[in-house]
């Protein structure tokens, strides 16, 4: 029959199927285009149409439910929601440190109506929040790091940062007693000063314990490479190291992967305990929630970053509530939590030193000169770059 | 129980380990391949069903735990995972057969959507745990925890090395073989003989799928044993490459597949001796070995020896 | 059976052939647009609402244009690198390996060159080593083909692992710049070197180089010997050689001038946008450039208008995210449904009676 296509529908069907689609595609054009959509999130176009709610957006570098950094400030993130009227979050997960969280960021403000960011991966600083910062002076920007200088940087940024290497400290002195080879493992992704500060504070930690202890780092080079952490802990425990811990984003993998294996394993960012119940000694955890709903309920209050009335540089470690251990699993023996709890103790009164006076790298150099050591918010600290002596591994790597 | 650091003999052995774990995917991934190119159409969309049968595998294996088990539960998702190869398969399979149709295009077209609709519906995966496949522990009779953890083996790692010579097999003994190497080398001669060309490339695409799907459920239920979006090495686009390595020949294939997962296991394993550099250089080490290869023995004059005639041209 | 209207006036049949080209892609666009639609649905969002988001990501502002011309311009240049040699019948899906060379290349000249010559030079020089190197890196896969018979998808495929590999290890190694703590990179260029954004916007000049380059690739092709004698040899291979035409000349050459422009793309990434080589000139630029030259059906012209189409649908996956609650995969869905089904579209050339020459009889 010469009238049929080979889909076997005749001409005429498929003349009016196109002019069918055409319309339709026409309808929906102009019926959005008459109606906001329904699901319109307060943008500030029509003049605010809930404009008592402070828009907060937040941006995470990977998935929300990571069991890692993410989760760890999603769950902030939703106990500012909870906890402080008044306050809208926006979500954007698994943004790249790349120039799409720009216009991630630039999206929330003009179309979201945000007045407040927090892009919370590291690699978000340089120069994305910095360009938008000038570009939208009225937007206040929060960044988890602890890269903010007086000064040079716009009025409309803040760093806040957790001295969760306070916690890697005791959780590295717990290792310290579990490990009977007196070997440790770090799983790293990149070698920026927060990265090596827990490094060493773990290291510090176990060597309060056992002097001769060793950590081996194995740096994987981005923040998560499930391949690459799962290789590593698998090497590290071939190599008869028997207490892993690692900082990267998604700490699942390494957890895992050590429980398979059998060796110990210590937490990061969040509780993983569930992922090892037998291998889990302890963990070291952000506590966002509580950082959260103040800067919340001060935002709601109308506070803000360039008048002054918001620091911006804001810091804490366990004394603060930034951040916390995680439950003792079944394998820390009483002894191990009897000389932890103590040293927390000591550490949240502020008598426990974590860096020295004469502390040496691995490669022999003397970081820290000789005398009382650095307190945890010295902004030297912050500069970190050297694995301490008793440290297996090169930055350079 | 004292366990003694290997020292320099953690290179070979990590290397052997890796090699366990990591080519048990390439290894279906590339069989599977070869099935659909010996019909002379190549799936380059491969990446996107192996990621659609690690999402798979993962979920059924996660929802069925508590209903049948921690045992049964993985394999049932090593089904799903080839079942959701299998209709990524009927996609490409039907639309690539279409006249004016580029082969090359709609793989690259299934990339996209397969890992798409795979990191999609896996949303929910990303937290929980999954039961993993039970592994053989062929070291047991060693004492060092080390060597006992390299050889412990996935069945799915078995099952893919008894699947090659059963491949091999399958091309050069049975009529079914039979007919995927004559719609491959001579399309216009395997319809002269009343064969099919349409279901019996439709077949090998499908069938093709089938096994990547599950070569994906070896990435999430064996090693790295987890559910994320980047839980792929690309091992679906180095399949096509390994295929013309191993010169369409499916024994060939599990070597290269071996030779494959091994060198993705020098640089960590370097790396835990402490030599950190030329990472990037040793992982480049087997895209470079294939094209090196495929210089060498190629030749404008005569097609690559093994090859199906009809591979790349659009009949 | 009887046809059941007159035949009409003959010079309606002239407009049909390319009244086809035009309206089987944008069918093909509708029906993908719809099929999303029914996908949205069932992941429990409002299609039209969804619809709605994306147009006002897309193309719903001034500032949303800007973010889609932003994402655009890249890709009408890495496009090229598969629309080229699409002409002479090769396959290249090697345009993020040429980008990546090419972005290495002009980070090498620009530091290299500094402030030593005025700025102007220095930046003729980078674009120039990019254009050299990605061109070099493309016509290597165009020559293994034509003296080696090696297959040139699987050659370029290859070549972009090589790459990305080569730049890593550069930048993690030798030209390793260690104050930036981010990530490991290479040194800032001079910003004297830096690629400006067009005056009254956020869009830098890489889109006006992406535009030239399209046109000039569609006049090379379509009004040229040389392009005539490349689309010769592309329909048939064995015919071009009988006639005398030199087909490995023509081969490197169209390979050349195709990784030139991805070359080139990745000089405008380092120049306008990164500031420094790093990992982050790998964003998939190249993999999306493959989708735009298939769509446009490597055509130059049409690779503007389905780069900006693209650019759009890229530019509102974080919308999607916030106002729907739909994950950022819902973008990729998308994309790969659009492919789909323009490449079905492709198969229905010549064969709907309708846009036949004659009325069929």
């Amino acid at each position: 029959m010469p009238n049929r296509t080979p889909l076997g529908f005749s001409r005429r069907q498929v003349i009016r199927g196109l002019l069918a689609t055409t319309a339709f595609g026409a309808v929906t054009k102009l019926s959005t285009g008459c109606a906001p959509s329904s699901d319109s999130t307060g943008a500030t176009d029509e003049g605010g149409s809930a404009s008592d709610e402070v828009v907060v957006g937040f941006i995470y570098v990977g998935p929300k439910d990571d069991f890692g950094y993410n989760q760890a400030h999603a769950e902030g993130a939703a106990a500012m929601a909870a906890n402080v009227p008044g306050i809208k979050i926006v979500e954007e997960a698994n943004v790249p440190e790349t120039t799409a969280v720009a216009e991630s960021m630039r999206n929330m403000i003009e179309i979201d109506g945000a007045k407040v960011l927090f892009p919370t991966s590291f690699g978000y600083f340089d120069p994305y929040i910095l360009e938008l910062a000038t570009e939208f002076p009225e937007v206040q920007f929060f960044h988890a790091g602890g890269l903010y200088q007086e000064g040079t940087h716009p009025e409309n940024v803040g760093s806040y940062f957790g001295y969760i290497d306070e916690a890697q400290y005791i959780a590295g002195i717990i290792a310290g007693y579990a490990s009977q080879s007196g070997k440790l493992g770090f799983v790293a992704a990149k070698p920026i000063p927060q990265v090596l500060r827990n490094i060493n504070a773990f290291t510090l930690g176990a060597k309060s314990v056992n002097p001769d202890i060793t950590t081996q780092v194995i740096f994987t080079g981005e923040w998560a490479e499930p391949v690459k952490e799962a290789e590593a802990t698998n090497s590290m425990a071939d190599q008869g190291i028997d207490v892993v811990t690692c900082h990267v984003d998604s700490p699942k993998v390494v957890m895992e992967t050590a429980e398979k294996r059998g060796i110990f394993s210590s937490g990061y960012h969040a509780n993983q305990g569930p992922l090892a119940p037998e291998g889990y000694l302890t963990g070291a955890e952000w506590d966002w929630e509580s950082i959260y709903t103040s800067l919340g309920e001060q935002f709601v209050a109308g506070e803000t970053l360039m008048a002054g009335d918001i620091d911006h540089i804001l810091r804490g470690g366990l004394a603060d509530n930034f951040c916390k251990l995680s439950d003792y699993g079944p394998a820390v023996s009483d002894e191990a939590k009897a000389a932890a709890d103590a040293a927390l103790e000591q550490l949240i009164a502020g008598e426990l030193i974590i860096y020295p006076g004469g502390l040496k790298s691995n490669s022999g150099d003397v970081v820290i000169p000789e005398g009382e050591g650095y307190k945890q918010d010295n902004i030297e600290l912050e500069k970190m770059d050297y694995l301490i002596e008793g440290v297996l591994g090169s930055i350079d790597g | 129980m004292a366990t003694e650091a290997l020292g320099w003999w953690g290179v070979p052995l990590g290397i052997l380990a890796g090699t366990l774990r990591g080519s048990a995917p390439f290894l279906f991934v590339s069989l599977g391949e070869c099935l659909t190119e010996k019909s002379g159409k190549i799936n380059l969309g491969l990446e996107g069903t192996l990621l659609m049968g690690a999402m798979s595998a993962y979920g059924v294996s996660y929802l069925t735990q508590d209903i049948v088990g921690s045992f049964w539960a993985p394999w049932l998702g090593v089904l799903a995972a080839g079942f959701g190869g299998m209709v990524l398969g009927v996609i490409h399979g039907w639309l690539a057969q279409q006249p004016r149709v580029n082969d090359v295009a709609v793989g690259i077209a299934m990339i996209i959507f397969g890992s798409g609709l795979a990191f999609f519906l896996g949303k929910p995966f990303i937290q929980p745990q999954a039961s993993q496949l039970i592994t053989f522990n062929l070291g047991a009779w060693s004492s060092n925890p080390a060597v006992q953890s390299a050889l412990k083996v996935s069945p799915l790692f078995l099952m893919g090395v008894a699947i090659a010579p059963l491949l091999h097999w399958f091309f050069r003994a049975t009529r079914w073989g039979l007919y995927i190497r004559a719609v491959g080398d001579s399309p216009q001669a395997a319809m002269a003989m009343g064969i099919s060309t349409f279901k019996v490339r439709m077949f090998s695409i499908v069938a093709g799928s089938f096994l990547a799907g599950i070569g994906g459920a070896c990435l999430s239920l064996y090693f790295p044993g987890v559910w994320t979006e980047r839980i792929s090495s690309g091992q679906g686009l180095m399949a096509v490459a390994l295929v013309i390595f191993a010169r369409w020949n499916p024994l060939q294939c599990l070597w290269a597949s071996l030779l494959f997962g091994g060198a993705q296991a020098i640089g960590p394993a370097f790396q835990s001796v402490g030599i950190d550099s030329y990472y990037y250089l040793f992982n480049a080490a087997p895209y470079i070995l294939t094209l090196v290869i495929m210089v060498i023995t190629c030749s404008p004059q005569r097609t690559l020896i093994g090859a199906p005639g009809a591979l790349g041209k659009e009949e | 059976m009887a046809i059941a209207q007159a035949a009409p006036a003959s010079w309606l049949y002239r407009w049909r052939r390319p009244l086809e080209a035009v309206a089987l892609p944008a069918a093909a666009l509708l029906a993908a647009i719809l099929i999303f639609g029914v996908f949205c649905a069932l992941a429990g969002a409002n299609p039209l609402a969804v619809y709605g988001s994306i147009y006002k990501a897309a193309f719903g502002s001034w500032s949303a244009w800007q973010n889609t011309l932003i994402r655009a311009s890249p890709l009408m240049l890495t496009a090229l690198c598969t629309a080229l040699p699409a002409r002479l019948g090769l396959v290249i899906i090697g345009n993020e390996g040429a980008l990546v060379i090419g972005g290495l290349a002009a980070v090498v000249a620009g530091l290299q060159l500094g402030t030593a010559l005025p700025a102007p030079l220095t930046q003729i020089a980078m674009a120039i080593a990019a254009i050299v190197a990605g061109g070099l890196w493309i016509a290597l896969a165009g020559a293994l083909r034509h003296y080696r018979g090696v297959n040139e998808t699987i050659s370029s495929l290859l070549l972009n692992y090589i790459a990305i590999a080569l730049m890593n290890h550069l930048v993690e190694g030798p030209m390793r710049d260690v104050a930036f703590v981010t990530k490991p990179s290479s040194a800032e260029l001079d910003p004297s070197l830096l690629i400006g954004n067009l005056p009254g916007s956020r869009i830098h000049y890489g889109l006006l180089y992406g535009l030239i380059a399209c046109v000039i690739a569609y006049v090379l092709i379509q009004r040229t010997t040389f392009g005539f004698a490349a689309r010769t040899a592309g329909g048939n291979i064995r015919a071009a050689r009988i006639a005398g035409l030199p087909v490995g000349k023509l081969t490197l050459a169209v390979c050349f001038l195709g990784g030139s422009a991805a070359g080139l793309a990745g000089m405008i990434e380092v120049a306008a946008v990164q500031k420094r080589l790093n990992a982050s000139l790998v964003s998939n630029y190249g993999y999306a450039g493959i989708l735009v030259a298939f769509v446009s059906r490597h055509n130059p012209l049409a690779t503007v208008l389905v780069a900006i189409l693209l650019g759009g649908i890229l530019a509102s996956g974080g919308i999607l995210q916030r106002s729907h609650d739909l994950p950022d995969a819902t973008v990729l869905v998308f994309q790969g449904i659009v492919f789909l089904c323009v490449l079905f579209s492709d198969s229905l050339y010549g064969r709907l009676p309708w846009f036949r020459e004659k009325p069929a009889t």
